[in-house]
């Protein structure tokens, strides 16, 4: 059963406890342990470089062409920590707070609370490293807030936090590279754990460029491999991310918390066409300055700024005045499709809502003008000082718009509309971040913990850093103290024989249906059916019909895709095929996960349980657990619950009015 | 905007792998939507020579959002096409005319061999920051972050330096294939912050000789980095890295 490793003792001792008391690994024995840290993202590369420095011999694999693509590195609004240098009432209970709240009551408190505790390092760690967030005037850094708080904890570098905080963790990596410490495999793919007993004791990864397979062995394997987004086909994801490494984890025993968690953001591009590829996000950020409104009058065809004050609704202020345009994202999400599904929408598509700066512009042109002492001077100077101002803080974000859309967002308000960002779910851990497959462990999205049913903003970085740099070091050191007897397998083992072999047959399969439809095509229409029936809104007809319609895909992709070259070269189509099939059989558990809890929580929306008001509905009294599945076999699946306890918080109606 | 449809015809680079020849190979393209990204057109051709049972055009791209670095394409003579400050993947369909001839080749440097089609290899920008990329401080080492403040234009100009994507436009743009532009911006990074400063010497002169190891071309100054970089790295920080260098020269100890 499921054993999760909670410390004993107050929820705020716990990781000092547990850090005073684990086992360690002395550094002669570090040197002949090896750990594989497949992903190099935020969680990977930080844990990576963290476990060379103290002498573990890492390898570290990546599908990209360099550790500093990973996805991570398109994280725009910023990172939490709970510093309170704004001195505005923060702290890391607040933080703890916030996120169990923010996860409507959905995460587990021991592995919040710890988070919540090491955020504060993680902003000393990065600035040693050369992280150049912005400062104030005074050189001290600055501060912005984030949905779903009433604090200003984020720490950001402009729109550019994630390429900042990864460049920083890439550095560190390179550095460990050069010492010899780590041994960097990019463009290779993971396709398999190997088992030995009942250990995860190696990986087959494939060369994408040449197309052989490798066998890898380690005394503990690392998944640092992101989330699963682009089961929807459209996200903000990169176009790479996927879910195949958690998947053929899944397959050999670790446990899936969670899947049907999935977080849909309230601003992105919204889409243009059926030749679309990924979606664009504005950062949250954006929230902190801009109005979000649609026309009071149904299908309003005026343009924005011919649609007087008086006749625009500001929604989110209106429903929710406390936290108004800063309500956490799946709040602002449903509000934004309850008006577009009531016929408010904007622009063509009338799927869209607007988001505006005016406001913001003007009220900056004004500070501009106190500041510069200047005294007559015409509406239209105030607007383009306010400008100026703008472009500082979001340039980068307005220029990526325009060159998007072809609208100028400093004059017309910007369209946006909620895009699939982020999911919740993952393989379970229990607090040590090991799955339920001994010495295999999981960080970073790809793992379920931390934020219950819905990510509060500039979180995912904080736990992707806190995962790599400040927990895995003492956690992973605690199994490998009792495996310093184990000397290196040697690949020539049979478990490592027998795994490769069942690769080399499912790519041979692949390669040989020779049918008639594009990876692509059926990348396509499994995303259709996952966000029309398991998307922002789900209710059990439409999520069963979901279950058949993914079955009945399954069958189609293995008997008609067309998978162009051939194996022995370096082949995306084949790469995306196993990725796609990967999706495919992901979309059916998430979609039965979202069956089996029958109640509303952050992103989930069922909606036969919502209040009067079409809030989310949780019935706490049955389904305060994580779902966790095990695979049985072909479209089968068994629950195992982990009961959650709330000790500290009291699980209350989550509300932001 | 309003959206248009265009026709065009493509000239685009295909080779098998690094030990082949590659050529030109041509297609038309009709009822492409101005909406379009330059990948998503790509992606169109691709779905319609799979359908016609030929081999896709290989190329690399994840993020689509300008700031991976990954998407690398030489467009009309001009790394990442024609936009200023724009990635391939940012370019849209509205920068080109009906019945435009586009040719589409990969880098070309030396040091940045081919893979496959539009595919090249930069493994040399990852060897270049291990010689001297980073600051050496091992986690859990960190005093407070406000224990030390950096003006804040330091700062700012530190973060612009900070902000290259790695993706080489400037090594394809140069006639010499110099990385100076690359190297400089990681450097000027480093250098702007009083944490980097303790490393200074040591990296200015190891960077630099790692890019030399790695066959990239020596710097002229002609600007064609600079012009063609998508995050507008300035050719300000080529300076900055000549002096630190002349300056780690002449004060190291030998
Ligand atoms: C547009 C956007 C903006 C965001 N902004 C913010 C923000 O402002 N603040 C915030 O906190 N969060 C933000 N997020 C979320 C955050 O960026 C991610 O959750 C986080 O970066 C994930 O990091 P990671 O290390 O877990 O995974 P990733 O960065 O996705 O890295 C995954 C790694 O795994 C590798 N990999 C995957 N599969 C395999 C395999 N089979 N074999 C080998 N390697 C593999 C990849 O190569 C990559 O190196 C944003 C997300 C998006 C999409
Ligand atoms: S300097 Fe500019 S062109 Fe060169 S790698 Fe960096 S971002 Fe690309
Ligand atoms: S695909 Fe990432 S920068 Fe173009």
């Amino acid at each position: 059963m499921l054993d999760v490793k909670i410390p004993e003792g107050k929820l705020s001792e716990k990781w000092t406890h547990y850090k005073g008391h684990c086992k360690l690994v002395n550094p002669a024995n570090k040197r002949n342990l090896e750990i594989i840290v497949v992903g190099t993202g935020l969680a990977g590369a930080s844990a990576a470089a963290s476990l060379g420095e103290l002498g573990y011999q890492v390898k570290a694999f990546c599908f990209q062409d360099s550790p500093r693509r990973a996805h991570s590195i398109a994280a725009q609004g910023g990172i939490n920590a709970a510093k309170n240098y704004q001195n505005d009432g923060d702290s890391v209970y607040r933080l703890f707070y916030d996120t169990i709240k923010g996860g409507d009551y959905r995460a587990r408190e021991s592995n919040v609370h710890r988070l919540a505790e090491v955020s504060t390092n993680i902003i000393d760690q990065c600035v040693a490293q050369g992280v150049p967030f912005a400062r104030e005037y005074g050189g001290l850094l600055s501060n912005r807030s984030f949905g779903g708080t009433q604090v200003q904890r984020t720490f950001y570098a402009a729109g550019q936090t994630g390429q900042q905080l990864l460049i920083g963790a890439y550095q560190a990596l390179e550095r460990q590279i050069a010492l010899g410490n780590v041994k960097m495999y990019n463009r290779h793919e993971m396709l398999d754990i190997v088992m030995v007993e009942d250990k995860a004791r190696g990986i087959i990864a494939r060369d994408l460029i040449t197309g052989n397979l490798e066998r890898h062995f380690g005394h503990a394997v690392l998944l640092c491999t992101g989330g699963y987004g682009n089961v929807f086909y459209l996200s903000t994801n990169a176009m790479g991310s996927n879910v195949t490494a958690a998947w053929k984890a899944h397959k050999k025993g670790a446990f899936f918390g969670n899947p049907c968690f999935t977080q849909i953001h309230p601003t992105c591009i919204p889409v243009s066409g059926d030749h679309q590829s990924k979606l664009t996000l504005m950062s949250e950020s954006l929230r902190n300055d801009g109005r979000i409104w649609v026309p009071i009058k149904k299908e309003d065809s005026r343009k924005a700024k011919d649609i007087p004050e008086t006749e625009r609704d500001y929604y989110l202020e209106r429903r929710y005045p406390a936290f108004g345009n800063l309500v956490p994202r799946d709040v602002a999400s449903r509000a934004a499709k309850e008006r577009c599904d009531a016929g408010y929408g904007v622009g063509t598509s009338k799927q869209a809502v607007y988001l505006d700066f005016t406001e913001a512009i003007i009220r900056y042109g004004k500070i501009e003008i106190g500041k510069k002492g200047l005294t007559t001077i015409s509406e239209s100077d105030i607007y383009k000082l306010g400008v100026d101002v703008v472009k500082e803080k979001y340039g980068n974000l307005f220029d990526m718009y325009q060159k998007i859309t072809g609208d100028n967002p400093y004059e017309v308000p910007m369209r946006i509309y909620p895009a699939v960002h982020y999911t919740m779910g993952g393989l379970w851990v229990d607090y040590e971040l090991m799955t339920s497959v001994k010495g295999l462990y999981c960080l970073g999205e790809a793992n379920f913990s931390d934020h219950g049913a819905n990510r509060l903003g500039a979180s995912a970085l904080m736990q992707g850093l806190a995962d790599g740099y400040f927990v895995i070091p003492y956690t992973v050191g605690n199994y490998l103290a009792d495996e310093i007897r184990t000397t290196n397998i040697s690949t020539n083992h049979p478990a490592f024989a027998e795994t490769e072999k069942k690769v080399n047959d499912r790519i041979e399969q692949l390669m040989q249906i020779k049918g008639t439809k594009s990876v692509e095509s059926f990348h396509k229409r499994l995303g259709k059916i996952m966000w029309e029936k398991c998307g922002m809104a789900r209710n059990a007809e439409g999520l069963k019909q979901a279950i058949s319609e993914i079955q009945n895909l399954k069958k189609e992709f293995w008997n008609d895709v067309r998978i162009p070259g051939s194996i022995y070269e370096m082949n995306p189509e084949l790469d995306k095929a196993g990725r796609v099939a990967d999706f495919i059989e992901l979309g059916e558990l998430m979609c039965l996960d979202a069956l089996t809890r029958e109640e509303s929580c952050g992103g989930h929306f069922r909606e036969e349980f919502q209040t009067s008001d079409g809030e989310t509905l949780r019935q706490d009294d049955k389904f305060m657990f994580v779902s966790n599945w095990e695979h049985k076999g072909e479209h089968e699946w068994e629950l195992i619950k982990e009961e959650l306890k709330y000790e500290e918080v009291k699980p209350s109606k989550r509300s932001y009015k | 905007m309003e959206q248009k449809s265009i026709s065009l015809k493509l000239k685009v680079w295909k080779q098998k792998n690094s030990q082949t020849k590659g050529s030109f190979e041509t297609h038309s393209m009709n009822d492409v939507s101005t909406e379009m990204s330059f990948l998503e057109m790509f992606d169109v051709l691709n779905e319609k020579l799979i359908q016609e049972g030929k081999e896709p055009i290989a190329f690399d791209h994840d993020c689509r959002e300008g700031i991976c670095g990954m998407c690398s394409m030489y467009i009309n003579g001009r790394p990442h096409g024609p936009w200023h400050e724009t990635t391939t993947c940012q370019l849209h369909m509205r920068a080109f005319n009906n019945g435009e001839t586009i040719v589409v080749e990969p880098w070309r440097a030396n040091a940045f061999p081919v893979i496959k089609d539009l595919i090249v290899d930069r493994t040399p920008f990852d060897r270049i920051i291990q010689a001297g990329g980073f600051i050496s401080v091992n986690t859990g080492n960190a005093v407070d972050a406000n224990s030390l403040p950096v003006e804040k234009s330091k700062a700012d100009a530190s973060f612009a330096a900070a902000a290259c994507i790695g993706c080489g436009a400037c090594v394809a743009a140069c006639k010499n294939s110099s990385a100076m532009l690359f190297v400089s911006a990681k450097v000027t990074h480093l250098a702007l912050i009083p944490q980097g400063d303790p490393e200074r010497k040591t990296r200015a002169l190891d960077m630099v000789a790692q890019m030399d190891k790695e066959g990239f071309g020596a710097c002229t100054n002609t600007g064609a980095c600079e012009a063609v970089c998508p995050k507008g790295i300035s050719l300000e920080n080529i300076a900055r890295l000549n002096k630190e260098y002349l300056l780690a020269g002449l004060t190291s100890e030998l």
